[in-house]
């Protein structure tokens, strides 16, 4: 049974909406009464993505779908793709622009912290094509 | 500590939400990178930056942080303290430098943010 079914659209290149689908998708997860140590893994995962979105790819959707034992985080973009994904999940390994270290991001933190938080992670990617990345938290 | 306190050891002014200076705060971690502070930040951590765009008090707002303290004496943008507002979350501004900020709240007994606890922590065997 799915308790909560939605997706959120995410526009490219936009820092100061950039979070707004993670803190909506934090707030259902609250008021779910989610416990907070699952909430805080979620809401770093789906932020983490949300601002690889917004920065990397031509923004993208955020799927997030709850079950009563599990969350799931899907997030779908048809930007450039990385060429070498075994590199994108290096920590410290980034190709950000100046720009985007001047806000903050860019650290090459964002792959492995999401795979870090997820109690699964799955990620394909194809140049040219976009990258698909599946998260699920469990409850 | 309370955040008051943390406050007049900073010698720090108030942005938004003092009506909530009496909250605890354990832990304190600082960066300028968002990325590292999303890694490294537990629970019942405040947070010191001075990334002063709205992408840090979303940051702060993804990981619950009890407060949030702007370094150097740099004026946050506009939307980041009305974000700082909408969702209760005390946040303040200090002269002091990160290191200062950071040296005076460690002698005060504020402890370090524990990097072993990421979030999600398989990484217990950081220090």
């Amino acid at each position: 049974m799915t308790m909560i079914k939605e997706s959120f659209h995410v526009k490219q290149g936009d820092m100061t909406t950039a979070g707004d689908a993670s803190a909506r998708i934090k707030r259902q997860c609250k008021q779910l009464g989610i416990p907070a140590s699952v909430v805080r893994r979620v809401s770093v995962g789906t932020y983490e993505a949300e601002i690889n979105l917004v920065i990397h790819a031509n923004g993208g959707r955020i799927d997030f779908a709850v079950e009563p034992e599990k969350i799931t985080i899907r997030v779908v973009d048809d930007g450039p793709g990385i060429p070498d994904l075994e590199k994108a999940m290096t920590e410290g390994w980034s190709t950000a622009s100046n720009e985007v270290r001047n806000l903050g991001f860019g650290a090459g933190m964002g792959l492995p912290n999401m795979k870090r938080n997820a109690d699964a992670f799955d990620i394909k990617s194809e140049v040219g094509v976009g990258t698909d990345i599946t998260m699920v938290f469990n409850i | 500590m309370t955040i008051r306190e943390i406050a007049r050891i900073l010698d720090a002014r108030w942005l938004c939400c003092e009506e909530e200076a009496d909250n605890p705060v354990r832990y304190a971690f600082a960066s300028d990178m968002m990325s590292d502070v999303l890694a490294h930040v537990g629970e019942d951590t405040m947070m010191l930056t001075g990334l002063i765009n709205s992408q840090s008090v979303r940051t702060a707002e993804m990981l619950d942080v009890p407060c949030l303290i702007f370094v150097r004496g740099k004026e946050p943008h506009k939307d980041a303290v009305q974000r700082a507002e909408l969702i209760g979350l005390p946040t303040l501004m200090t002269n002091l430098s990160m290191f200062e900020a950071c040296g005076k709240l460690y002698a005060a007994g504020l402890e370090p943010s524990p990097l072993g606890a990421l979030n999600g922590g398989d990484d217990d065997d950081d220090d």
